[in-house]
């Protein structure tokens, strides 16, 4: 099995705080691999580290070998600032998007004002490849639709579009509020119909930040389900943080602890349930209160 | 009182209104950035064309292209540097633009400078007004319904999302920007060929305010209501003439019932298609039974305890 994503040794500081600090994991090919911790634990900037959205302060990303994220080469200083604008030129947001990695977000960010059908739609855009000029031409006209070679490249584009986005929502149990806007589908729908919207990129990895929040228990239940379809059905890598202790030790197939941004455990669910640090980490003990803060300063990878 | 050419005369400048507040609503209302520097692309469209119909004796239809081509250039170039600022920055560094442009032809001498430039040829009649029109209004009607359209609309909807999903941002804001730039250059050129006489002082601050308040009172995300606000707010100061100065407080009450009444606008993110569609829906008897059904189930619904959906 080949790695998909390796972290190594990955630091993000915001100022003098620590966000994450020194992690290091690889997932390999089709595998389920979560990233559990208690909140403010890091989980969501390691997603903002690995799309792009953060740059690295230290250490380095690679997502199929190919390195995708490196630290920040340049110091501070007002030269340093002009180089980094001008001559650094780290993978954006999109083009990690384009490589094959998609995520969905822990604070829903769907199209609100758009409808089911057009969320995804508009996500299925790299299916399609024809010109801005090509689209300001007439296409509605049967005649030239058969005649003029750039209208029937449009056409038949778009219809494959409208194609996969069917395919897609009728996967996901979406087609019948197709026409619905996504700011009124209930609260389970709009978690599916983002991962909806990141599968229409045909990714090979994808990251769900908590898709089981705010969900019920036999919704969480068929989640998980979908989750273990999609990633069999789509031949594809899943990197999931989660709370929900149930689906995370259900699904995953190993499982990362971040605690205070520092690596706490890493294994298989068994292995990590049993793990004493990180009962300590979730629940606590009395007696050890006070040693709390030296625990978490320590923080070396520990492999149960 | 209403003689035709006055009619006429109306009809042409909400012709070039509409063509400018079309170009304003794609960067507005589709891709969410507010620009008060619309006034320059109008000024650079404007004295491009002129200079190519009185100078290079150039025809009028390739002198308008042209003068939407360079405005459109221009709007490239401002764009590379300002559409990386968010929000309310990149409006104030358009605003900045637009005053920029204004005060240097106000020192160009050679396209006349403060004075102006008179004796443009009246080549803008209302049919050549009213096709470009009906070009410039299918044109962005089916960009907005193609991907490149869709994906505007995302970033106006949720740009970190858009990002996330693989949208090039910066280079869809270009996209809009310079359509909608290459749209007020041509708005501009055809202006300046039909009140025969330019100056900088016209393209003023003012003029891109009155533009972006046509946009919102239209409606933000539709075509149908840019053209309709431009029409009503070109329309209304004329009818309103024989009040003499009362008649820009009417003009303001207007523009405040309507953000009032509806705040999205007249027709924001209606089209003219969509009510064709609801009236063939009435007609049939489709939005009657789809009623009875949502209806039906919202009863369902309420009859099971505990189905928390979270709706907002």
């Amino acid at each position: 099995m080949t790695d998909v994503l390796k972290l190594e040794q990955v630091t993000k500081r915001f100022g003098g705080l620590t966000a994450v600090g020194d992690v290091t994991f690889t997932i390999k090919e089709g595998e389920i691999f979560g990233l559990i911790g208690p909140n403010g634990a890091g989980k969501t900037t390691i997603f903002n580290l690995i799309t792009a959205v953060y740059t690295l302060t230290e250490g380095k990303i690679s997502f199929y070998g190919e390195q995708i994220a490196e630290a920040d080469p340049y110091g501070p200083g007002f030269v340093n600032g002009i180089k980094r604008r001008f001559a650094w030129k780290p993978l954006k947001p999109f083009q990690i998007a384009e490589k094959g990695i998609t995520r969905t977000f822990q604070n829903i960010r769907l199209f609100k004002k758009l409808t089911t059908f057009e969320n995804v739609l508009t996500a299925c855009h790299r299916s399609a490849n024809y010109s801005l000029f090509e689209s300001i031409l007439p296409r509605r006209i049967p005649i030239i639709n058969y005649v003029l070679p750039w209208s029937k490249t449009l056409w038949r584009e778009e219809t494959e579009l409208r194609k996969k986005t069917e395919e897609l929502l009728k996967l996901m149990g979406l087609w019948d509020y197709r026409d619905m806007v996504a700011a009124n589908l209930p609260y389970g729908l709009q978690r599916k119909l983002e991962i909806a919207r990141a599968l229409a990129l045909d990714p090979k990895l994808l990251l769900l930040d908590e898709p089981a929040a705010g969900m019920n228990p036999e919704e969480t239940l068929a989640l998980m389900d979908l989750i273990r379809r999609i990633r069999d059905d789509f031949g594809l890598t899943v990197l999931i943080i989660e709370h929900h202790m149930d689906l995370i030790m259900g699904l995953c197939d190993k499982i990362f602890v971040l605690n205070f941004g520092k690596a706490l455990a890493e294994g298989t669910p068994a292995q990590v349930q049993n793990n004493p640090k990180v009962v300590e980490a979730y629940l606590g003990s009395a007696e050890e209160e006070a040693k709390d803060g030296e625990e978490a300063g320590e923080g070396d990878a520990a492999d149960a | 009182m209403f003689s035709w050419f006055y009619i006429e005369g109306i009809l042409i400048l909400v012709g070039i209104n509409v063509m400018i507040v079309l170009g304003l609503s794609l960067l507005t209302g589709f891709t969410g950035l507010f620009s008060f520097g619309h006034a320059g692309f109008m000024a650079i469209g404007a004295y491009v064309a002129v200079t190519c119909t009185m100078q290079l004796d150039v025809p009028f239809y390739l002198a308008i292209l042209i003068g939407g081509i360079a405005a459109m250039i221009a709007s490239l170039f401002i764009g590379y540097f300002t559409l990386n600022l968010k929000g309310d920055y990149f409006c104030i560094a358009t605003l900045g633009f637009g005053e920029a442009i204004r005060l240097i032809l106000d020192n160009m001498t050679i396209v006349g400078g403060a004075r102006g430039l008179p004796g443009i040829p009246l080549d803008t009649t209302l049919v050549n007004v009213i096709v470009i029109d009906i070009i410039g209004i299918m044109a962005m009607a089916y960009l907005i319904k193609s991907r490149h359209g869709r994906n505007m609309i995302a970033i106006r909807e949720e740009e970190l999302a858009s990002q996330a999903i693989g949208i090039n941002v910066f280079r869809y804001k270009m996209e809009s920007l310079a359509i909608s730039a290459l749209y007020a250059g041509i708005g501009g050129a055809l202006w300046a060929h039909y009140v025969g006489f330019i100056q900088p002082l016209m393209f003023q601050l003012t003029k891109s305010t009155e533009m972006t308040i046509m946009v919102i009172f239209g409606g933000l995300g539709s075509i149908t209501g840019s053209v309709v606000g431009a029409f009503i707010l070109t329309f209304l100061p004329e009818l309103l003439r024989e009040l003499a100065n009362w008649r820009l407080v009417f003009y303001g009450a207007a523009v405040i019932a309507i953000m009032i009444a509806r705040p999205q606008g007249m027709l924001g993110g209606i089209e003219i298609t969509d009510m064709f569609r609801w009236i063939k829906r009435t007609v049939t008897g489709e939005n009657r039974r789809a009623k009875a059904a949502a209806e039906a189930d919202k009863e369902a619904k309420t009859e099971l305890p505990g189905e928390g959906g979270g709706e907002s």
